[in-house]
């Protein structure tokens, strides 16, 4: 018997790897490869007739002039503000969504009481809805026309060109746009804390202020820094949401550079560099995000 | 939960009879009406724009900004329709159809990719699972570029389009197939296939007959999820579409929406958002089957985003 239980498992051990085979290979084929592309189109040395850049898929053919060129200009130069208004729009939009997100989460993780279930189908919502629905349901409202204008007209306010290059409404409109993803991961790590631990801290006579410092507030650390990452990284990828609401060079973030050099014209290597550049400097936010769900993961089992 | 709502609020036992009077602030046991308006008016903020284009897909004029009137016009029948403008009816089918294609393939793929990952304990299958998790904190602009450009320089017998638009929607699908039924699997643990072997089925019978059916909700779970997200996708799809004769729904929202749109767009959204939320009902279902009681599938829910 123990041969035939030895087979068994030798043949399980064999087993599993040949099922994670596929979709590793499609990963490797669809996901490290095209991320192997974007270097060997950045780093191209040469372009073909139409001024298109011919890939450098051997790295001792990478020629670094675009790149660099890209990098300069981007800290001193034509994509200077273009970088320092997507790193404003993105810091301002994530101060309205932790300022509109963590109260909305705690109420709904820990006070919603009877109405728990409905206040999280009611936020979960959004999530299911289209992103670019959200937003075109946005440009209803704000035309000159529109219901916003109109109810500023019922107070007074003389009516508002919203949607012709107005950085209040991008950060509104990126803000609205992601709140939903913000919500969730601090929904449940609010959910997670023990309520007995915020009952000892009240019973030890601290009051509700000093109960959310000190305690809920460090026991949700984890879940809000999760919030923030996964919002941030859509976001300061973000083009369309421009586009839509704005659509004018005057609040062109990093996104739209990246695809009007990538979708619009030749200048692939370009997009690519800025493609490049924006990863790394997201690169770092992704590997401590993936960092700390590793070692949730570690300590939850 | 916590005590907050329960109603003790006057009968804090012991010394709150001797204490004077307490500022509202320091009572823990109010009711937490602030945050409560705090709340209900957000999820006014996050619902009502998208109702009120709703509402505008049934109006009974040109106008987007004013009400008109009620009307099915937008939906069937009238010039510049849904259902009589092509483009309009060409995108809706692009979208389901290649919803449903990735579904088709990213599910088997993605379960498979669970099964082996979880149950196959190496150095390995952790670096290969850290990978898979890659895809779902990449910004989707890195993704969608990256595509873009192996598909014009390297894999050029994909042509872009609906080949191309399927392989994108995989790859980042598979991710999502992957953390689901990945939790499902860790929470049955292996017990169930061990007995199967024990008893006599092969491996490949133990999985077939015992694991599938364990993990039937969840499959079923992530492949609606896959669904409404491949419905969803803008950024992955605008790269790779190629031309007019590829257009998904949310693409053509995007590129109409600039240019002097009538409410038959808002009808296309509102389908689209009607898609979506049935593909997350059933999910909802799916889910609820493998836990009794109300909130839990919700929660599940959540946890997955």
């Amino acid at each position: 018997m123990p041969d035939a239980k030895h087979g068994h498992d030798r043949e399980t051990r064999r087993l599993w790897p040949a099922l994670a085979l596929p979709g590793t290979l499609w990963l490797i084929a669809l996901f490290l490869v095209p991320t192997y592309a974007v270097m060997a189109v950045a780093f191209s040395g040469n372009i073909n007739i139409f001024g298109e850049p011919i890939p450098a898929w051997n790295p001792l053919d990478w020629q670094f002039d675009t790149f660099l060129t890209v990098l300069s200009e981007s800290v001193s130069g034509i994509y200077q503000a273009v970088w320092i208004r997507t790193a404003v729009y993105t810091f301002w939009a994530l101060v309205i969504c932790v300022g509109v997100g963590y109260p909305v989460a705690y109420y709904s993780a820990r006070l919603a009481g009877k109405r728990r279930g409905l206040i999280l189908a009611l936020i979960l919502a959004p999530w299911w809805i289209n992103y670019i629905t959200r937003m075109l349901a946005w440009v209803n409202l704000l035309q000159d026309d529109g219901y916003v204008n109109k109810l500023l007209g019922i107070v007074g306010i003389a009516p508002h060109s919203w949607l012709n290059g107005n950085s209040f409404t991008v950060v509104m409109a990126l803000a609205y746009g992601y709140l939903p993803f913000f919500i969730i991961p601090l929904f449940a790590s609010l959910d997670r804390i023990d309520g007995r631990l915020l009952e000892a801290s009240r019973d030890l006579g601290l009051g509700s202020v000093r109960t959310f410092l000190h305690v809920t507030l460090p026991l949700s650390r984890l879940g809000l820094i999760t919030a923030i990452v996964i919002t941030a990284l859509p976001m300061a990828g973000d083009y369309y949401t421009n586009t839509i609401v704005s659509g004018s060079p005057k609040t062109s973030m990093v996104g739209n550079q990246i695809e009007l050099y990538l979708l619009q014209g030749p200048q692939k290597n370009l997009g690519a560099s800025i493609v490049l550049l924006l990863s790394f400097v997201l690169l770092f936010f992704m590997l401590y995000y993936l960092f700390l769900t590793q070692r949730a993961a570690k300590d939850a089992r | 939960m916590t005590a907050v709502e329960t109603p003790r609020a006057q009968a804090a036992p012991g010394t709150t009879a001797s204490r004077k009077w307490v500022p509202p602030w320091r009572n823990p046991w109010r009711r937490p009406y602030v945050l409560a308006t705090v709340t209900w008016l957000y999820i006014l903020w996050s619902l009502l724009p998208v109702l009120i284009a709703v509402q505008f897909s049934f109006n009974d004029g040109r106008s987007r900004s004013t009400w008109q009137g009620f009307s099915l016009q937008w939906y069937c029948c009238n010039e510049g329709s849904v259902f009589q403008d092509p483009s309009l009816l060409l995108s809706l089918k692009n979208s389901l159809i290649l919803g449903l294609a990735t579904v088709l393939v990213a599910t088997p793929l993605g379960v498979m990719l669970a099964m082996g990952l979880t149950r196959w304990r190496s150095r390995t299958s952790k670096v290969a699972n850290g990978i898979a998790l890659i895809p779902l904190v990449t910004p989707e602009i890195v993704v969608g570029s990256a595509l873009y450009l192996v598909m014009v320089n390297l894999y050029q017998f994909v042509p872009l389009g609906r080949p191309a638009m399927l392989l994108g929607h995989v790859t980042f699908s598979i991710s999502y197939v992957l953390v689901i039924v990945r939790s499902r699997l860790l929470s049955i643990g292996g017990e169930y296939e061990e007995a199967g072997r024990d008893l006599g089925a092969s491996s490949l019978q133990a999985i077939r007959t015992i694991l599938v059916p364990l993990l039937m909700p969840s499959i079923f779970a992530s492949a609606m999820i896959v669904f409404a997200s491949s419905l969803d996708d803008f950024v992955v799809s605008q790269f790779l579409y190629g031309d007019a004769a590829n257009i998904t729904v949310p693409i053509k929202l995007y590129s109409a929406v600039r240019a002097a749109p009538t409410p038959a767009l808002n009808a296309l959204a509102t389908l689209l958002l009607v898609g979506s939320l049935l593909a997350l009902f059933l999910a909802y279902v799916g889910l609820r089957a493998r836990k009794r009681g109300p909130g839990s599938a919700l929660d599940d829910l959540a946890d997955y985003g």
